[in-house]
């Protein structure tokens, strides 16, 4: 981690999400909301590029540990919080707890990368979509089944933890993580295993290693998102991190260009934005409403047109020097 | 070949002037954009913003734009009776495209640019709860046309709705399987995807065993199934005196189709998720279903003056019979009109002191009163399946 | 024990639907190597057709049924040809993620689409074919499933022979095994993936058909869990493997049965894919599939 100019930009980015938190009483709470959500999206899905853009891994699985993440972090405070603070803590301590829960639900996320990732990550390409996909779905049901978690209700009444602050704060350091690792002697690994795999191979480098490594990383942060989430939106079912949730995060990363992690960054931002942007365009006149009632489908053709026209990501900005 | 690529953490900082100017200029747009008060919907003379927030799109779509339909039509009748307070009712619909983490959006986005002065919806019990805590931290009174978990109006005091609740319905159809049917062993079938399923199934099994009667057999489904063979098959070996499908209409046609082509003969019986025209479409669906039962808000057949009107005026607009979530749809816009009148101010915290004060509102679905629960007390029909048509049964009070 | 073959046929039915499903999936990724998520919409649609073909027969025949059927089947094949000509064709050379990513959008688009032709409502499917049931002592055979097995077998006999035994079909499988060495050979190649394409929509199409047949209520969403189960399916026999698909859907639909009728009815949905990880951690190719050295 020999970026120091990364670090200083880390540090400015966590003053700016102080500033965020700080200032979103003052602001309009649908805006906070969008904000909020983008700055959660830009955690998943520059986590989520770890693994798909610079591992060259494909993950289908991604809202899966983001789920892991989130329920984790709603039991450490609807459920073990009674038992550890004392009655009547204060901001302060709800807040570290906050971050303890947060810690947990990166940490459960990361084992269950750990356990999905050591085996299935010797799989190539497609397989190893179809896998995580298959984590996905499996992960919903491993809630639905689980009373104490509220079955198919999910789990109600989480507190509002999760503010501007917080989301950015996990947003930049997300940021900050993935790319000090790319960046580090080390993480030329990840380049290596992405752009030829057997290549890397052959130099004696351990490939499955470096994919093991992205993945729990990746899901690391997913969890932290998913913890996000859940003290953010207040209640939480394993239909909200379903195959449909995990796809939207692939977009996002495919959107702003695999292994770009300000075009991601970018992407998440706008995806976010579009809808709501549709939404506030549809209810201007009664002779756009139509666009309101379509907006799933402008999306899907929008996606289509963006892989036929521009397969490299909207914000792929050419590479210097890069030999294609 | 990637050993020439300049390492990302320079294209970051780069770029990172760029994004870091862009935030900026957005917060100042955003602080700019903080609503400023006294231009709230509540005094003024222009229309009165009502939100209403539904699944018209997507997975769920069928119950959302019933509903929806009977919000529409209910809101067209007040304003075209001069309105409520002197004043037109402007209904503000989001979609939520029957997706998770929508409409907590959508209830922020209605209450702080479009300033409603209360929300209806929604339809799902899951989706209610999103935006019920959004609702109550804002102070927006929220009805709930057809969500009947109990959990959603715990959410806080400014949460109601205007159909029953589970427990009750439970309690119904257990008392009804032991009187009119008179059934001892029953089996029970559960949708375990959709929390409406295993909350009723879990209240009627209370009852029904509570009251002496037997659980049989219980097997379980999720939304997305078609076949239902196997449980059918497991619930048969035990030859159960009746069936209890707590699920929705989409899949009760399927598994009484499938239960008869089995050989199973004995009735099956649910709640207000059957009510549907779907339920009884299509070539040897009324054979199926004849001589089942269910429970729900609200009958076209009803002998009511009130349910009458409505059901002649839906069928001149959308040319189709009412189901309950039309119904229910129309009884949310109504009640909240009402209580606007007797608050005699369009201002949110007045109309929820309104709300929780209704007593005997003469809704098309019934008679309700709101208990302190804020859930609405109205009694329940029992319906019938009578050569292929939905025959009104009985009427069950609380 | 009567209750086991009971379920064995129950499960059989299913499944056989499952495997015509699946062999859309692996003819595609014989031919292309990409997965086809927009496939289980294929089959959707293939529905809908039936339903709207299914309304100028008022009585259930056998000719009408079968008529229909090959409606959808045709009506599905060119819908297939023109997904593959527009959305697939022009990304043949862009990496893998990017035709999986397009054809996430052309299942979305399909959807959604569908939503505003056909309504969100679910609607009931007309009864095209004659139906009774058939009791063997304890034993309840439906028509239906009968019909459903037999029109499978009779499908999987057709493209078997067209895979086997015509010009067409043996240029799919040089296709499939080299298609540079295919083109080199004067193979043209675009048609013969347009022709695979038609050929596993409009398997999709029966599946569709035959489903809605069987389970007489379609929606716009009705592709998507059959689809995953047939997906899995067919990577479970080994993708492209056109053997391996039908059997991993027979497979699949007797073992979803068995849960579904056990105590743990309510891990069906992972079932499928709990099998998928350890067939693959075992045996990556899936069980009929050849392990491929990667070339370099």
């Amino acid at each position: 981690m020999k970026h120091p100019g990364a670090r200083r930009w880390l540090l400015v980015a966590m003053a700016v999400a102080v500033g965020l938190g700080w200032a979103q009483d003052r602001l309009d709470p649908y805006f906070v909301d969008i904000l909020t959500r983008i700055a959660i999206n830009i955690t998943l899905a520059v986590s989520l590029n770890l693994i798909n853009g610079h591992a060259g891994q494909f993950s289908l699985g991604h809202a899966g540990f983001m789920g892991i993440g989130a329920y984790t972090a709603a039991a450490m405070t609807l459920f073990a919080a009674p038992h550890v603070l004392p009655g009547g803590a204060g901001g302060w301590l709800l807040g570290m707890w906050f971050l303890v829960a947060l810690m947990a639900a990166g940490g459960m996320a990361a084992l269950s990368g750990l356990v999905v990732g050591a085996p299935s990550l010797r799989l190539k390409g497609d397989y190893l979509a179809i896998v995580t996909l298959g984590f996905g779905q499996i992960i919903a049901v491993i809630f639905r089944n689980i009373e104490p978690l509220g079955g198919a209700l999910g789990l109600q009444g989480i507190p509002a933890r999760t503010n501007l602050a917080w989301a950015y704060g996990a947003a930049a350091l997300t940021v900050y993580v993935v790319t000090a690792l790319v960046n580090s002697t080390y993480g030329r690994g990840f380049l290596a295993t992405h752009d030829d795999e057997v290549a890397a191979e052959s130099m004696g480098m351990n490939t499955t290693r470096y994919k093991i490594v992205a993945f729990v990383v990746g899901s690391f942060f997913a969890g932290v998102a998913g913890g996000l989430a859940g003290h953010f939106t207040l209640s939480i079912n394993p239909r909200g991190f379903d195959f449909n949730r995990s796809i939207e995060i692939v977009v996002m990363v495919i959107v702003g260009g695999m292994g770009r992690t300000m075009g991601v960054i970018l992407a998440a931002a706008l995806l976010t934005l579009l809808p709501e942007a549709l939404r506030m365009l549809s209810g201007l006149s009664p002779s756009l409403r139509w666009v309101g009632e379509t907006r799933p489908l402008l999306y899907s053709i929008l996606l289509i047109s963006l892989m036929l026209l521009r397969p490299q990501g909207l914000f792929a900005w050419k590479r210097k020097g890069t030999v294609s | 070949m990637s050993q020439s690529a300049p390492p990302a953490a320079s294209i970051f900082r780069r770029h990172f002037r760029h994004f870091l100017l862009l935030t900026a200029v957005t917060v100042l747009g955003l602080v700019g954009c903080k609503p400023s008060d006294g231009s709230g919907a509540g005094s003024g003379t222009g229309a009165i913003k009502v939100g209403e927030f539904a699944s018209l799109t997507g997975n769920e779509a069928a119950f959302g734009r019933s509903s929806h339909q009977g919000t529409v039509l209910a809101v067209e009748e007040i304003n075209a009776a001069g309105g409520v307070l002197g004043r037109q009712l402007e209904l503000i619909t989001e979609d939520n495209q029957s997706k998770q983490d929508e409409s907590a959006t959508a209830v922020k986005k209605l209450i702080s640019r479009d300033k409603v002065v209360a929300v209806l919806g929604e339809v799902a019990s899951g989706r209610s709860l999103e935006a019920a805590p959004i609702c109550q931290q804002y102070k927006i009174p929220q009805i709930s046309p057809s969500s009947t978990n109990p959990k959603v109006t715990q959410m806080g005091d400014y949460i109601f709705r205007v159909c029953f609740i589970d427990p009750f319905q439970g309690t119904v159809m257990a008392k009804f399987a032991q009187s009119t049917l008179k059934a001892k062993k029953v089996a029970v079938l559960t949708d375990v995807g959709a929390p409406y399923s295993v909350g009723l199934a879990t209240f009627f099994k209370e009852r029904f065993v509570g009251d002496g009667g037997e659980i049989v057999a219980e097997q379980k489904f999720t939304n997305t199934d078609k076949d239902f063979k196997a449980q059918l098959t497991a619930i048969k070996s035990v030859a159960p005196d009746a069936v209890f499908v707590p699920a929705y209409y989409s899949q009760v046609t399927l598994i009484v189709l499938q239960a008869r082509e089995l050989g199973i003969t004995v009735p099956f019986f649910g709640g207000d998720g059957w009510e549907a025209p779907e339920l009884l479409q299509g070539s040897g669906s009324g054979e199926a279903l004849e001589g089942c039962y269910f429970s729900t808000h609200f009958s076209p057949d009803q002998d009511s003056p009130r349910a009458k009107e409505f059901v002649k005026s839906y069928e001149a607009k959308y040319g189709a019979k009412p189901d309950a979530m039309a119904a229910l749809g129309y009884d949310s816009a109504l009640l909240l009109a009402d209580a606007i009148r007797r608050a005699g101010v369009a201002e949110p915290t007045q109309i929820r002191d309104m709300l929780a004060q209704t007593k005997d509102f003469d809704g098309v679905s019934g008679m309700m009163t709101l208990d302190a629960d804020r859930n609405a007390r109205k009694s329940a029909v029992i319906i019938g399946i009578r050569d292929g048509k939905f025959v009104y049964k009985e009427t069950v009070n609380p | 024990m009567s209750e086991f073959i009971q379920q064995l046929i129950n499960g059989l039915s299913v499944g056989a639907m499952y495997a015509l499903i699946a062999i859309g999936y692996t003819l595609v990724y014989g031919v292309l190597r990409f997965i086809n998520f927009a496939h289980s919409d294929v089959f959707m649609v293939g529905s809908f057709t039936g339903l709207y073909a299914g309304r100028a027969f008022t009585q259930a025949s056998w000719a009408g049924g079968v008529t229909v059927m090959l409606v959808s089947m045709l009506a599905c094949a060119v819908l297939g040809i023109v997904i593959e000509r527009v959305a697939y064709k022009p990304l043949r050379s862009r990496s893998k993620l990017t035709v999986l990513i397009t054809a996430i959008g052309v299942s979305m688009l399909l959807q959604n689409v569908a939503q505003l032709v056909f309504g969100t409502n679910q609607q009931a499917f007309p009864d095209t074919l004659p139906a009774t049931t058939f009791q063997l002592g304890k034993l309840v055979v439906s028509s239906k499933d009968l019909v459903v097995l037999g029109f499978t077998l009779c499908l999987l006999g057709g493209l078997e022979y067209i895979v086997l035994k015509t010009r067409i079909g043996t240029a799919m499988r040089a296709v499939s095994f080299n298609p540079q060495a295919a083109a080199l050979m004067g193979i043209p190649i675009d048609r013969i993936i347009s022709f695979t394409f038609g050929l596993g929509s409009a398997l999709a199409a029966a599946g569709g058909f035959l489903w809605a047949y069987k389970f007489p209520r379609i929606d716009p969403f009705m592709g998507v869990a059959p689809g995953l189960t047939a997906f899995v399916a067919a990577v479970l026999g080994g993708i492209g493997n056109i053997t391996g698909a039908a059997l991993g859907g027979l497979m699949l639909g007797v073992i979803e049965t068995m849960v579904k009728g056990s105590r743990w009815s309510t891990w069906t949905e992972a079932i499928a894919f709990v099998l998928l990880i350890l067939v693959l951690l075992f045996k990556p190719a899936g069980l009929l599939g050849r392990v491929q050295a990667e070339k370099v």
